[in-house]
């Protein structure tokens, strides 16, 4: 029974598109609460919008968490890599299981498709990035069904109303990120991210190309293989959608998804920002559902 | 004095699939060099870091293309294009350790504030930067004018206005700069294609409206239908008064010189060109859509529409095959 279990208490450090859309879908989880939303600026739209739906806010940033860190169980920083190296001495303080979205890299990266199960014991968990949330899944089911991988690529495009200034000063970080968790997971020996920004309005999907070098054996089973990946990722990303099945292309194997979010905050267009979030609650909602087992 | 960039070993390697040799380099850079060319920029034709499946990969990595036109320029300047999300600061440190003098940092029109802290890396390093603006016919003059002010004020030494798709007019180009300078004060230059045979007189409107930098390439060499051609754009400033470090008849001496190692034949604006110019899509499209065209058995004219109706940038080549294959499924 559903409501028999108790929710974990959450909170959101970082008030900005992000953290906002973070925000709508802890709300809507059943075994998370959410118990604050913390900003750094008093005039943050983010954090207006949160009081305005009667959840605790506080502009004083990770000093405010500092003190009720006793009153949650998680927390999501979606602050920057540089806040979060800071912030998460405080996390560690408070014993709080932390959800980094930010490309610090400072606990174990999960890709929740892949890895899940791997970060029961995790203290610190990072998203890695939305082009590798977007990628990652796609690399990891092709190399358990290449013989040998030599080389991934990834190039994802998004809409520039859904790339905030935080991914514009980052970008290089965005692409070091992503390249280390395509090789991290697929194993290739070489791995290259690209972004591409594109403002046509109305707002163009996220779409995310992936180009695979290495040997196979057929082609319908690597299909095969990608097909059941993208049915794990969208049992929590429903907007995951196959674009361009694995065909071969100028030498590589090449496929395309594109990402449509749910819109909780931004357009659905800002697929990139919905795919990192609903990986981020699907590593809380595991977690919570570990403890419970614990627990009983 | 205007000054003159010389894209042949850049923009040119997208007309041959980015397989410039080494060879190549080393003699085009030498001969540009002794020719008097102020800039020669080299690399991938997507510029440093470019060389992948998206785009193509480059015969030669950028390390041995920078260092072999690093050691054959005497007199001019070496410089490299680089785009933010496409290339790393590994790729400008790797280019600050060759010794290339110029970097020109670019975005598409509409996304300067990506370029800051690449703008203010290299120019801590004491290097000239250009701020670069691609794809200039997707923004209007006013738009445009807030990006280009963005870029001085990042610290670039100028702003290049790219008409990436030849699809601008000269009275387009007029508009552009003269908004531009109501907003900012920075040197500015311009880059031409020529789909719709615009690119001299384009070229021409932005020096009267008082642009310092053009961009040109050895009979045209680059992407699509070529870029500005270097010879005819040296002949016209000069007789219309400007001067230019380089005389016509060293570009024009250039142009015979380097037939025999240069497969350039002097680029023809094709009917799949224009599609691209009035499309407005990015001129080095032109080879990934006449492939995929082939490969899925598509009309490669309505392919072309498509295209431009998604208002693609540079660096979205790998629609090009989803677009092919959707196209190929509902005929």
């Amino acid at each position: 029974m559903e409501s028999a279990i108790p929710r974990k208490r959450a909170a959101i450090i970082g008030s900005g598109s992000i953290g906002i859309d973070l925000m709508y879908k802890v709300m809507r989880s059943h075994h998370l609460d959410l118990s604050m939303v913390i900003g750094r600026s008093p005039n943050s739209e983010g954090l207006a919008m949160a009081c305005e739906l009667g959840i605790a806010t506080s502009a004083d940033g990770i000093e405010f968490l500092a003190r009720h860190g006793n009153e949650i169980d998680i927390v999501f920083d979606a602050t920057s890599a540089q806040s979060h190296r800071i912030n998460d001495q405080v996390f560690r303080k408070a014993n709080l299981l932390a959800i980094d979205m930010t490309p610090a890299k400072v606990g174990a990266i999960c890709v929740p498709s892949i890895n899940l199960d791997s970060i029961a014991n995790e203290r610190n968990v990072n998203m890695v990035t939305c082009g590798g949330q977007a990628s990652v899944p796609l690399a990891y089911a092709i190399s358990q069904s290449f013989q040998s991988l030599e080389y991934i690529e990834v190039a994802s495009t998004i809409a520039s109303d859904s790339a905030g200034m935080a991914t514009r000063e980052n970008i290089n970080q965005y692409i070091l990120t992503t390249e280390q968790a395509l090789r991290h997971f697929s194993g290739a020996g070489m791995a290259k991210a690209i972004l591409n920004i594109n403002p046509a309005k109305p707002g163009i999907d996220m779409q995310t190309t992936v180009f695979a070098k290495g040997s196979y054996e057929c082609i319908e089973k690597v299909r095969a293989s990608v097909r059941q990946m993208v049915a794990r990722v969208q049992r929590y990303v429903p907007g995951y959608q196959m674009v361009l099945e694995p065909i071969e292309s100028k030498g590589h194997l090449t496929m395309s998804v594109t990402v449509r979010g749910s819109g909780d905050y931004l357009p659905a267009y800002a697929g990139n920002l919905d795919i990192i979030n609903c990986a981020a609650i699907a590593v809380a909602e595991f977690h919570s559902a570990c403890w419970e087992r614990t627990a009983a | 004095m205007i000054t003159i960039t010389d894209c042949t070993l850049r923009d040119g390697n997208h007309a041959v699939r980015h397989q410039l040799s080494k060879d190549q380099i080393r003699q085009y850079a030498e001969q540009a060099d002794a020719a008097g060319i102020d800039i020669i920029e080299v690399g991938h034709g997507n510029g440093l870091g470019g060389s992948s499946a998206l785009l193509g990969v480059s015969s030669i990595d950028d390390r041995q293309m920078l260092e072999t036109a690093r050691a054959a320029i005497q007199h001019g300047r070496l410089g490299v294009h680089f785009i933010p999300g496409l290339g790393k600061s590994t790729d400008l440190e790797l280019a600050i350790e060759v010794g290339v003098d110029v970097f020109r940092i670019a975005s598409h029109c509409t996304e300067a504030n990506i370029t800051a802290s690449y703008i203010e890396f290299v120019k801590n390093q004491g290097k000239t930067v250009y701020g670069v603006l691609m794809m200039t016919h997707m923004a209007e003059p006013n738009v445009l004018a807030k990006q280009a002010s963005l870029m001085a004020g990042y610290g670039a030494d100028a702003v290049i206005l790219m008409d990436s798709a030849g699809h601008l007019t000269p009275d387009d180009v007029r508009w552009r700069i003269q908004a531009i300078q109501q907003l900012t004060e920075t040197k500015l230059g311009f880059h031409a294609h020529n789909n719709l045979g615009m690119a001299v007189a384009n070229s021409i409107a932005a020096v009267e409206e008082g642009a310092q930098l053009l961009d040109a390439c050895i009979k045209g060499f680059g992407a699509g239908a070529g870029n500005t051609q270097l010879e005819p754009l040296i002949a016209v400033l000069n007789r219309l008064g400007y001067r230019t470090q380089c005389s016509f008849e060293a570009v024009a001496g250039l142009a015979y010189t380097s037939e025999h190692y240069l497969d350039c034949l002097t680029p023809h604006i094709g009917a799949a060109n224009i599609a691209s110019g009035i499309h407005g899509l990015f001129s080095g499209f032109a080879p990934h859509i006449k492939r995929a065209a082939e490969q899925f058995r598509v009309d490669e004219f309505e392919l072309y529409q498509l295209l431009g109706q998604r208002r693609l940038v540079a660096g979205q080549e790998d629609i090009i095959v989803e677009t092919a294959v959707r196209l190929s499924t509902a005929n």
